[in-house]
């Protein structure tokens, strides 16, 4: 039975470097691994999953120390191994998956080489052999044109099949194990399935033991077949998938499941705050957006989602007049609204405020947030004096924080609250609608259901309307009324959140959304199957 | 075209360009020099006369945009012109091309630069890559630490302290460094060696902090990280994957320290009375010998746009993304 293991990390404690002193990252954390077994490690960006991964290699990033505890890999143990004897496994016995695969490859040289570089060093395989095998690894990975792929250069190739690729090279030497460090979180939704899919069939194919690290729970139910919760470097508990996904014991755990459990239905009306009609636009002479109709009904939650690159943000800018269209309106309460920004008035500027995904880079590092939150108080509202502040203080406890933020600077502040100041320095404009640019993506799950809550409640409250724009289905699903499907600068179809989530779907929409893991650990066969069935299907329809 | 070669010809475009802003540069902040050659020469007490005729004969009775056009135009066909001085109406015109005044004194400056960039350069770029390599050892610190003081310090006064060291108490090298052009070359390499030591320790300071930067950036790259994740030897990572992507910041970090070399290596000129093209141009300036100032500071002007372009081809010869295009 012990035979069986693989790894085995005892009671791993793991210090960083930061602030001028070192921290404990990972407090005396256990994990076992057998041979062929996939084990999805989960928690919020910061908990430490990379830094264990790593350690699983017996290795510490620049700043980092394995301070103490046992790494049991096959018989030998990292922490106390020499750097040659490391060596020799790492890209041999043990590869890892990096999450940014554009980064990780080196620009300067071919992807084959690349691919079977480790696998040649560690004297594994001869070169052509490692080539030829390098080319069917690539058809694994259902890469195109695996014969040839190889002898492209990293930036040749698009991201998608970069972390194809970066997949092809970890199984090159046939490693025991391989770390996944968040390797499709860098990827549109319809691109995951796919990388995951190959990913999956690899790992079963070649009998290969994974870690598999993650954010999300979806994709974590669908690579792993047992599921370790971390949080601030410590374990909050692990089980088998099926039975975490449908008993998440640990008030924590239950807590990753809050946004997919936020549910508001949907309502609309009639009545149009503000209108795009049959809008063009262009970045120089590149056309972004074609005949763009899309109409915002009054205090309510319309959600435009598409990919990246759909031109969700170009609408946005549209309409906040940061880029003139080249034909079509918008309308603001039924009166067309200058194109520029600089045609407009004051009071429709007020009108339209805009929320971004960086609350970091979207406030001055150096104001306070009551300097923040005051400047639009006095701009828009012309409030002076003592009246600001009060002012700035209601705002504040709007978004459910206390006074003792006034003076804080956004060095000071968590990524959510950040977010909630932004919403604040929003409202104290007073706006009838606010565009919301992805603000919760760069946001942990629970922060992201705060935020998601706060937005419901202040739309309750003050009646605002939302344009909510997000790639994120499970989002969607939890705040809008309407959807908006965008895709290559148009809009697939607007309606109804009910009928737009019900089939049948327009093409697209269908891609999209079928596109976006469930829970169910089943998910990803069905998803991959319907893919190639309709990929298949379309090419013989072109032939 | 290949994508290369069209960005190899926009930057030697752009270079020109810049040559030619310079030059106007050049010539009009000359114009806003106070005083002139023939007041310079002639003294308070000349006639008016007198200099309006030795400006005739200068040229400076004309227009400065016709003077600017003359200087540009002979300028094109190789031509630097005459010195002012040596002219005075004396009946006998002894004034000489300044190609003979500026040509020997350029050999001595590139003679005096290759010596020390012979030395600097290859022992900074290995001082530095050792550097970023063993990050924080002793011999890091030791090396930012001795680099940092020679930096602090201003270049005359590390002149004198090796005049003092090398020179007075262990005369081991001479003082001055006044060579001519009949010196023979080992002379002249041995009356050089102060000077070139002195700007060695200047640049090599620069040049390995620099190099240092460099290299510890791109090591911070995940490629480098995968590389090492991979097993492969850290002989084989820097080989491999830093250096074909090191060249770029390397040659521009060279590139900055030659130009140096040339063009910022007045003061030690003077304190080893070296007849290098800076002390020339300082001379010049005195006198108001306006060609030979021009010419001085196009060399200068020109080195520079000459090593960036250097540098930048480099970048763009080894970038990957320019060289496989997609
Ligand atoms: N190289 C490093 N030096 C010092 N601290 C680090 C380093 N890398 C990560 N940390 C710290 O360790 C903690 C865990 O980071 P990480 O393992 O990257 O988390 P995750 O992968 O779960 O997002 C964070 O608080 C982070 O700031
Ligand atoms: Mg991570």
């Amino acid at each position: 039975m012990s035979d069986d293991i693989l790894l085995h990390m005892k009671n791993i404690v793991i210090d960083g470097f930061s602030d001028e002193s070192w921290h404990e990252i990972i407090k005396g954390v256990d994990l076992t691994l057998k041979r062929g077994e996939v084990l999805g490690l989960i928690g919020e960006s910061g908990a430490g999953k990379s830094t264990l991964g790593l350690a699983a290699m017996g290795y510490g990033r620049p700043g980092i120390r394995l301070t103490a505890g046992e790494i049991w890999f096959d018989g030998q143990d990292l922490m106390t191994a020499s750097e040659a004897d490391k060596q020799s496994l790492r890209g041999a016995r043990i590869a890892y998956v990096a999450q940014s695969a554009a980064a990780a490859f080196n620009p300067a040289h071919r992807l084959i080489d690349q691919t079977i570089e480790a696998t040649l060093s560690h004297g594994v395989k001869t070169s052509a052999e490692a080539a030829e095998d390098a080319k069917s690894l690539y058809a694994a990975m259902d890469l195109p044109d695996p014969e040839n792929i190889g002898f492209r250069y990293p930036h040749q190739v698009s991201g998608g099949q970069l972390q194809r690729a970066m997949t092809a090279m970890a199984m090159s030497a046939r490693p025991d194990l391989i770390i996944f460090d968040e390797p499709t979180t860098a990827l549109d939704v319809t691109t995951q399935v796919n990388v995951l899919a190959a990913m999956r069939e690899a790992v079963d194919r070649f009998n290969t033991a994974a870690i598999y690290i993650t954010h999300d729970l979806a994709v974590v139910a669908q690579m792993a077949d047992r599921i370790k919760v971390l949080r601030y470097g410590e374990e909050v508990e692990e089980a088998e998938t099926q039975e975490m996904l449908s008993n998440p014991k640990h008030p924590y755990t239950k807590s990753l499941w809050a946004v997919r459990s936020i549910e508001k239905p949907a309502e609309t009306s009639d009545d149009y705050v503000l209108e795009i009609k049959n809008v063009t636009a262009a970045y120089g002479s590149v056309p972004v957006l074609h005949d763009v109709s899309i109409a915002v009904p009054r205090g309510k939650t319309l959600a435009v989602v598409g990919e990246s690159g759909s031109g969700k943000s170009t609408t946005a800018r549209v309409i906040t007049g940061l880029l003139p269209p080249t034909e079509g309106d918008v309308l603001f309460n039924g009166a067309p609204l200058p194109a520029a920004l600089k045609g407009r008035s004051k009071d429709q500027l007020q009108r339209i405020q805009m929320i971004y995904q960086m609350a970091d880079t979207a406030m001055n590092p150096r104001h306070t947030v009551r300097e923040t939150i005051g400047r639009p108080v006095e701009f828009y509202l012309g409030l002076r004096g003592s009246a600001v502040d009060q002012r700035v203080s209601e705002l504040l406890a709007m978004i459910e924080l206390d006074d003792s933020f006034l003076d804080r600077l956004p060095g000071e502040l968590s990524g959510g609250q950040k977010q909630r100041v932004c919403i604040a320095r929003a409202l104290a404009a007073e706006p009838e609608v606010i565009i919301c640019d992805e603000v919760t993506s760069a946001l942990d799950q629970v922060v992201q259901e705060g935020i998601l809550k706060l937005l419901m409640k202040l739309q309750r409250d003050l009646g605002v309307t939302y344009i909510f724009i997000t790639h994120d289905i499970a989002t969607v699903q939890a705040i809008s009324d309407e959807i908006v499907v965008m895709w290559m600068g148009k809009v697939v179809e607007q309606g109804i959140k009910d009928e737009i989530m019900q089939p049948p779907y327009p093409e697209y929409t269908e891609l999209l959304l079928s596109s976006v893991p469930t829970m169910d650990p089943g998910w990803l066969k069905g998803a991959a199957a319907a893919r190639k069935a309709m990929s298949i299907a379309e090419e013989t329809g072109k032939a | 075209m290949h994508p290369i070669l069209t960005t190899v010809l926009q930057r030697l475009a752009l270079g020109l360009l810049t040559l030619f802003f310079v030059s106007v540069i050049i010539f009009s902040s000359i114009e806003f020099l106070p005083g002139d050659f023939t007041q310079a020469v002639l003294g308070q007490t000349a006639t008016e006369e007198t200099v309006a005729a030795f400006r005739r004969e200068l040229g400076l009775d004309q227009p400065a945009i016709v003077r600017y056009f003359d200087w540009i135009g002979a300028l094109a066909q190789g031509d630097l012109g005459t010195s002012f001085s040596g002219r005075a109406s004396s009946g006998v015109d002894r004034s000489r091309p300044v190609v003979d005044l500026v040509g020997p004194r350029l050999e001595n400056t590139l003679f005096l630069a290759s010596m020390t960039a012979i030395v600097a350069v290859p022992l900074a770029l290995t001082l530095g890559i050792l550097a970023a390599l063993y990050r924080g050892s002793i011999f890091d610190r030791m090396v930012n630490a001795v680099t940092l003081t020679t930096i602090a310090m201003p270049e005359f006064l590390v002149a004198y302290i090796l005049i003092l060291l090398l020179a007075s108490l262990n005369p081991i090298f001479p003082s001055l460094a006044n060579i001519t052009e009949d010196t023979p070359f080992w002379e002249r390499v041995y009356r050089c060696a102060l000077p070139s030591m002195t700007l060695t320790l200047v640049i090599v300071a620069h040049m390995m902090r620099m190099t240092r930067a460099a290299i510890i950036n791109l090591l911070a790259s995940p490629y480098i990280e995968m590389a090492r994740l991979k097993g492969l030897s850290p002989r084989k990572v820097i080989l491999t994957h830093a250096l074909p992507n090191a060249w770029a910041p390397i040659a521009n970090v060279v590139a900055f320290n030659l130009a140096y070399l040339v063009v910022g290596v007045v003061v030690v000129e003077v304190v080893f009375v070296y007849p290098g093209v800076g002390q020339l141009m300082v001379d010049a300036v005195t006198t108001r010998d306006i060609p030979v100032v021009q010419a001085c500071a196009l060399i200068f002007a020109g080195t520079y746009i000459v090593l960036n372009l250097i540098a930048d081809i480099i970048s763009i010869v080894t970038n990957p993304r320019l060289l496989h295009p997609r």
